[in-house]
């Protein structure tokens, strides 16, 4: 999993009916320091998770899929945590 | 999944048959400002996108889901048309 920042949302009226109904949001990979790191990307959202929010992403797509609760879902990237705090260890 | 522009099509009369029929798309990708963000790919489409839309595309073994019980060769897909985005 990642820390990323969500950075926007996405509309989308033609796509995959696995994604009907799922909210797609743009998020931004983050370094354990808090900066950008990579490309933005866009992860389906089932915890209602909002812009400017810190959030914990799976980048793999059978744990994605089962944020839709759907198998054999075409997607790749999911929300499956809002963070609170990071705490590092010096 | 990456925000990506379609900026061509490939055609292709000899390819696995599993990939016969399927359109091939050239996208490069986006960054959210909407500049070009990596290198360009080709995806298979699995939506009805053209040259010209913004599109999102997945990558790895669920770009073939669209057309299962199909196994196309593929790592890459097309899922979804982008009508807009909003940056926060």
């Amino acid at each position: 999993m990642q820390i990323a920042r969500v950075v926007g949302t996405v509309v989308a009226s033609q796509k995959h009916g696995a994604f009907e109904g799922a909210k797609l949001l743009l998020v931004q990979p983050l370094t354990l320091e808090g900066e950008p790191r990579g490309t933005a990307l866009l992860a389906v959202d089932s915890l209602g998770a909002g812009v400017h929010e810190k959030v914990l992403i799976v980048m793999e797509g059978r744990a994605a899929g089962q944020v839709l609760g759907r198998t054999l879902a075409p997607v790749d990237a999911a929300v499956v945590g809002i963070i609170d705090t990071v705490d590092l260890v010096a | 999944m990456q925000l990506a522009r379609v900026i061509g099509d490939i055609v292709a009369s000899h390819k696995d048959e599993n990939l016969s029929s399927l359109k091939l798309l050239v996208l490069q990708p986006l960054a959210a400002d909407g500049s070009d963000a990596g290198r360009t790919l080709v995806a298979v489409d699995a939506i009805g996108a053209g040259v010209g839309e913004t599109v999102f595309f997945v990558r790895g073994k669920e770009a073939s889901f669209p057309f299962f019980p199909t196994e196309v060769p593929t790592d890459a897909g097309v899922v979804g048309i982008v009508d807009h985005w909003d940056l926060g």
